[in-house]
């Protein structure tokens, strides 16, 4: 997340993405921001509804063009997405960029099987034949450790578990050895130990390639183990970002800090109750007005003028770090010291 | 709380499902062991987590506390009654004291239905009459799990995930029971909602003093909500004590693996527990290992791992109700083979 002179590997702009559905235009989207460079992972964190999966369709290009309005800049390797062409996409999807999605099951078609949907992305983008594109499949299988890949190459999705489906997953999405791999939740369904092999599988990959990654997640803790730099979303804005270090060690937005204080840990006390955040993620149809976050925000009433519900607060980055919040840094330093104290 | 009688005794159970194969004929070719041989008791008022990873067997288990599904062997006790065979008949008045709560607050609520049928359905079915009406009912355990009475009326879709669960937990309360088995009650909502939820259910088990067989993956909020922590993997029980023996001197080694793979949220330079990393997958339920279950993934298996299964026992150290089954159990400090041990600063 350096604002460097010289252009980021992807770069976003001001990015908006709005949908027009029967009932008003949705804001999935409005005003991001962010640089990813080579080789460095950008953890995006966010409820459902953040806009954080919106924002990597997007990028993708996976957006439904019919009904998505788009504004600001996707520049990968300095090539402009948001206007570029269906088959120029299609080019660089599952070649250059590529995406692990949170469902492996809903994702992969249960009527053909493994090897073969994996050998298809490979077969459209260098043009190799069937038997090459399976032992490719194979070769991948074996590289995101399925065991047998040989025998398993032609089993289908319901025949693999969920962690091995989220292998496959990987598999498919790192066939073409692409740059991009934009991974959305790819760890949630799955088991901790089997999550902490597939977080560990990425790092590899990440070193041995130098991919980027946008490794998007709603679990703080697996932000700290993988992302290099954090970037928290809420109803459609990103609220907060900074190096994973200072996000979580001196979060500077409420929602952070809400965050970071309703989590059980393995180590805090167990016979207070969790604070959690009150309310629940705004609706995007007819979000709330000034902070998105303000109803459920317990400092709004310390900022005076009812800033917080009529006022937009400004996302200020300064060398990577920044937050989006009306309270001062002193408040801030003041508030947060206690909740710190009360993690859990 | 020990020693008295236990509101649930759970002595061997066993549930294997068979696998039909062949042609023309079909016949049982073999059997997942889904779960096999669980000893546990849960006390009057108590919380006891169940842990374990996806296959080793804790909803079976759910659901056979629970007898939506029939067990294959062993014995299941509730309030010194056997209810391993129970008919239908029996069942019921056992039914309405033993209730759940599903992982999956879209899929368990009927959507053609109001919220106040689908909290009512269970007195209906029960012939339950309340003072005051069935209805009057509903709205108090509306407003017992923080959702406005006024919403009695709505249908399910009308609610966020957080509120669905919620639903889910008034409906486990229509019937005032004694055991609530909540299977992954939380996973399926957003972090900042999972709080609020697990603090509801947590209000709920010590103000209405109803035992929980809690089920879920995550281990720190197993922690925060369970008095009591059964770690299972593939269809047993490895290890059983109490929170904090469990969590802060776990003997099996993988119970030691399952917490230091659990990413937590800070960025302090030494990590609390030393990374495990355990490799592949859970084995097939179809064809489990010999002996112990673990040690085709354990680093300290030996010879005798693979030919005699450990039984659930208080190995040399441990505190009393805290049961391990290991032939080698671990003591603090010890350094796993570096084979399987991965170093975290390496992997950053």
């Amino acid at each position: 997340m350096t604002s460097t002179d010289q252009q980021a590997f992807l770069s976003v702009r001001d990015l908006k993405v709005h949908f027009s559905t029967e009932d008003g235009i949705v804001k999935a989207v409005d005003g991001l921001s962010f640089d990813l460079e080579k080789g460095k992972t950008l953890g995006i964190v966010g409820e459902s509804g953040s806009g954080k999966s919106v924002t990597n369709l997007t990028i993708l290009g996976l957006h439904d063009r019919h009904r998505t309005a788009i504004d600001g800049e996707i520049l990968l390797d300095g090539k402009e997405l948001t206007t570029a062409r269906e088959s120029e996409l299609e080019k660089l999807r599952g070649n250059k960029m590529a995406m692990i999605f949170q469902d492996a099951l809903a994702s992969l078609s249960p009527y053909h099987t493994i090897g073969k949907q994996i050998g298809e992305t490979y077969r459209k983008h260098t043009g190799a034949s069937k038997s090459e594109a399976r032992k490719r499949a194979i070769e991948m299988l074996r590289r995101v450790g399925i065991p047998q890949p040989d025998m398993r190459v032609d089993d289908y999705p319901h025949q693999f578990s969920g962690g091995m489906r989220q292998r496959a997953m990987i598999a498919m999405a790192l066939v073409c050895d692409p740059e991009l791999l934009i991974a959305d939740e790819p760890t949630t369904a799955l088991d901790v130990t089997v999550q902490a092999q597939i977080m560990d599988l990425l790092k590899d990959l990440q070193q041995e390639f130098g991919t980027a990654i946008v490794f998007i997640t709603h679990d703080l803790g697996v932000i700290a183990d993988i992302a290099d730099d954090v970037l928290v979303m809420y109803g459609g804005r990103c609220v907060e970002r900074g190096t994973k270090e200072e996000v979580l060690r001196t979060p500077q937005h409420p929602y952070t800090v809400g965050l970071l204080s309703s989590m059980p840990s393995l180590d805090g006390p167990v016979d207070v109750p969790l604070s959690p955040i009150p309310g629940s993620p705004p609706s995007l149809l007819n979000p709330p007005s000034g902070c998105r976050f303000h109803p459920r925000c317990t400092f709004a009433e310390k900022v005076p003028g009812g800033l917080c519900s009529t006022e937009r607060p400004l996302l200020k980055v300064e060398a990577g770090r920044g937050s989006a919040c009306h309270l001062t840094l002193d408040q801030r330093q003041e508030f947060f010291a206690d909740l710190a104290a009360t993690r859990h | 709380m020990s020693n008295t009688n236990p509101l649930l005794d759970v002595t061997g159970l066993t549930k294997h499902f068979p696998v039909k194969g062949g042609f023309p004929i079909r016949r049982t070719v073999g059997a997942v062991q889904a779960v096999d041989g669980l000893d546990f008791q849960v006390n009057e008022g108590e919380a006891l987590g169940l842990v374990g990873e996806s296959g080793c067997g804790k909803s079976t288990t759910g659901r056979l506390i629970t007898r939506l599904l029939e067990p294959t062997g062993g014995k299941i006790s509730y309030r010194g009654q056997d209810i391993t065979h129970a008919g239908r008949k029996e069942l019921a008045p056992v039914r309405s004291e033993i209730q759940m709560i599903f992982q999956d607050p879209y899929a368990s609520l009927n959507p053609r239905q109001t919220v106040g049928k689908i909290i009512s359905g269970p007195m209906e079915i029960n012939d339950i009459n309340p003072e005051g009406g069935r209805e009057k009912r509903v709205r108090e355990l509306l407003e017992i799990v923080g959702l406005n009475p006024e919403h009695y009326n709505r249908f399910p879709h009308e609610f966020s995930g957080g509120q669905r669960q919620r639903i889910g937990v008034a409906r486990a309360l229509a019937l005032e029971p004694k055991l609530i088995v909540a299977d992954e009650p939380v996973s399926a909502l957003d972090v900042s909602i999972q709080a609020q939820v697990v603090n509801l259910l947590q209000k709920v088990q010590q103000e209405l003093g109803i035992a929980f067989v809690f089920i879920a993956h995550d281990l720190a909020v197993v922690r925060h909500f369970s008095q009591r922590v059964a770690v299972m993997y593939l269809g047993k029980i490895v290890e059983i004590a109490d929170r904090d023996d469990l969590y802060g001197n776990p003997r099996h080694p993988y119970t030691k693996a399952l917490l230091s793979a659990v990413p937590e949220a800070t960025v302090d330079e030494t990590p609390a527990r030393e990374r495990i990393r355990l490799q592949g997958d859970v084995p097939s339920p179809l064809n489990p290992p010999s002996g112990c279950r673990f040690r085709t993934r354990c680093w300290k298996a030996t010879e005798k791992c693979a030919t005699e299964a450990p039984p659930l026992v208080q190995v040399e150290g441990n505190k009393p109700g805290h049961l391990t089954a290991c032939h080698y159990p671990e003591t603090e400090g010890t350094i796993p083979a570096p084979r399987l041990s991965k170093d975290p600063q390496a992997a950053a």
